[in-house]
């Protein structure tokens, strides 16, 4: 698209200006963590100085790492989880044909307009008759099955050739074998995004832990990050916003690298 | 024997395409099929302290929760959210993703500023608005003060909490949506422009007649989403406002969680549930309805 330089310039000051208002009160989260506390009160943007006392502050007031290594611990478990229930399924209903593949593809298709919210209490239940609160397997393996991810990988899996598939049957190669060796493999871009996508969501989640940890045993950030709001209130708003900052660095990271991939991915997992 | 026999064999698909299945269908049937129907159950129902059934009370709870004031009142909250953070959101998003589809030298950056907030929690994003929201140390009420406009109780008056809550959450859905509009925007035929280009026509010409038409499957696939997840918000109401100031920021979902996890009545948080899960039900089938027909496909 070729344009003229003032509309150039026009559209550089509108993506400057418009960014700057989204990236903002990020910006100012990171300023703060640094500053004192007179210096909130006085209102500055910049600090005086740059001083890491915030942030040693909040990892000796609350057991940070740890909340940072269980939430680590849940979104990795519940990524891989999606991976392989969703990928199984999805290769289930590409390359078998079996009686009632409609049916359960339209259940599938029916979990995605139940809230989550809506089942959340006898899923309250459910984890305390298993003796599940406080373990990270309450924390995960409900999330496990995913009607997005499956249809996210179905469409991928429908872009295989059946020729390839034909083939693999004729070369005596197993099922689970082409599964393994040649449908995986191929779709590995489609792994990736829902395995970005799984990551984030988990990391973000914030009802259901707060629902089933009552202690600090397997509590996650999110919830950390409630309760230091909550002590620290009106008092040390600096170390409050360094929990911040350490609790998005992991997710705003994985966002900038795989911006382009999740864009993608997700847009056409949405459409076709 | 033998027709048995081949029966099994033709079958081998099937059982073997089972064995695929079979840890979606047992992870869905156990907490999404069965918990659903177990909240219906219990809507009709009054329950103990754990959550058992106790007496049948038909539609009682029903009844019980349209007539109340609470209840109501939430639902109001609810729909005011609903109209003041999805379209604002939804335009917002396909202004930024429109400026970032330009093919400009150091796009990427701006690409990665509009959807950072993605990025960033619920949780996070909730204390850092916390902040700006408060009322003697926060930014607005600094801006409000250089520029001689009285102070405002953004969180704590009931006039203004809901619309407050509303600024912070289109922030944070921002990104998400950004990125899904930026997708759709990247998938339209580059030849369509240039053949429109040849007759002379100008940009909002080319925007109102090729990119809205080839762009409306993914709109129409966001405003679903966020529809759905804006009757679903719980995090910023719990950081926020905890439902108040009297109330006025009590939507559906912070409302299920008080009835049930704080206040223990399990039968009307179910009911409730239920009318949340039927709201939803009704603006998907809305919404595909209306799509069918309005949604040019390529």
């Amino acid at each position: 698209m070729k344009m003229g330089l003032p509309q150039k310039i026009w559209i550089y000051f509108l993506l400057i200006v418009t960014s700057a208002f989204v990236f903002f009160p990020v910006l100012y989260a990171f300023m703060i963590s640094f500053m004192t506390g007179p210096e909130i009160i006085q209102g500055k943007f910049f600090p005086e100085s740059i001083s890491f006392e915030n942030y040693s502050k909040v990892f000796s007031r609350l057991p940070l790492l740890s909340y940072l290594l269980n939430s680590f611990i849940v979104s990795v478990s519940v990524m891989l989880g999606q991976l392989v229930v969703c990928s199984l399924a999805a290769y289930a209903f590409v390359f078998f044909k079996f009686k009632g593949r409609d049916f359960i593809f339209f259940l599938f298709i029916s979990t995605m307009m139940i809230p989550w919210e809506a089942t959340m209490i006898p899923n309250v239940f459910t984890i305390r008759k298993l003796d599940w609160f406080n373990t990270y397997q309450g924390l995960t393996l409900p999330f496990f099955a995913l009607a997005f991810g499956t249809f996210l990988l179905r469409q991928h899996f429908l872009t295989i050739p059946k020729e390839l598939h034909e083939a693999s049957q004729i070369a005596g190669l197993s099922r689970f074998r082409f599964f393994w060796r040649v449908v995986l493999p191929v779709s590995k871009t489609s792994l990736v995004t829902l395995g970005a996508y799984g990551f984030l969501t988990t990391w973000n989640m914030y009802l259901w832990p707060l629902l089933i940890t009552t202690n600090k045993s397997v509590r996650t950030v999110q919830i950390g990050l409630k309760q230091l709001q909550s002590q620290e209130i009106a008092t040390e708003w600096g170390v409050v916003m360094a929990g911040v900052i350490v609790v998005i660095i992991p997710t705003l990271l994985l966002l900038f690298i795989g911006q382009k991939q999740l864009q993608k991915g997700l847009s056409q997992g949405a459409l076709k | 024997m033998t027709r048995i026999g081949t029966m099994w064999r033709k079958s081998l698909d099937g059982r073997t395409a089972a064995l695929y299945l079979l840890p979606s269908i047992i992870l869905f049937s156990v907490f999404v099929f069965y918990p659903m129907f177990r909240t219906i159950y219990l809507s009709f129902f009054l329950t103990d302290q754990t959550g058992n059934a106790a007496i049948m009370v038909g539609f009682e709870n029903f009844q019980y929760l349209l007539g109340s004031s609470e209840f109501q009142n939430s639902m109001k909250a609810t729909g005011l959210f609903v109209l003041y953070t999805v379209p604002i959101t939804i335009i917002l998003a396909l202004f930024f993703a429109l400026l970032a589809n330009e093919k400009l030298k150091g796009i990427g950056f701006f690409r990665t500023m509009y959807s950072s907030t993605m990025g960033i929690s619920v949780a996070a994003s909730s204390v850092i608005w916390l902040f700006m929201f408060n009322p003697s140390i926060g930014m607005f009420n600094r801006l409000l003060g250089v520029m001689n406009l009285p102070q405002i109780q953004w969180l704590l008056d009931p006039e203004w909490a809901l619309l407050s809550v509303s600024i912070s959450t289109i922030w944070m859905n921002i990104g998400f949506s950004f990125l899904i509009l930026l997708g759709g925007l990247q998938n339209i035929d580059e030849h369509l422009y240039e053949s429109s280009r040849i007759d002379g026509a100008g940009y909002f010409y080319r925007l109102r007649r090729i990119t809205l038409p080839m762009l409306s499957p993914t709109l129409f696939f966001i405003i679903t989403i966020s529809l759905i997840n804006a009757f679903q918000t719980f995090g910023q109401i719990d950081i926020l406002t905890k439902g108040g100031p009297s109330q006025s920021t009590n939507l559906i979902v912070y409302s299920i969680y008080r009835e049930a996890f704080i206040n223990y009545q399990f039968g009307t948080a179910s009911a409730q549930a239920v009318i949340l899960f039927l709201i939803i039900l009704v603006v998907t089938i809305l919404q595909f309805k209306l799509g069918e027909r309005k949604v040019h496909y390529q």
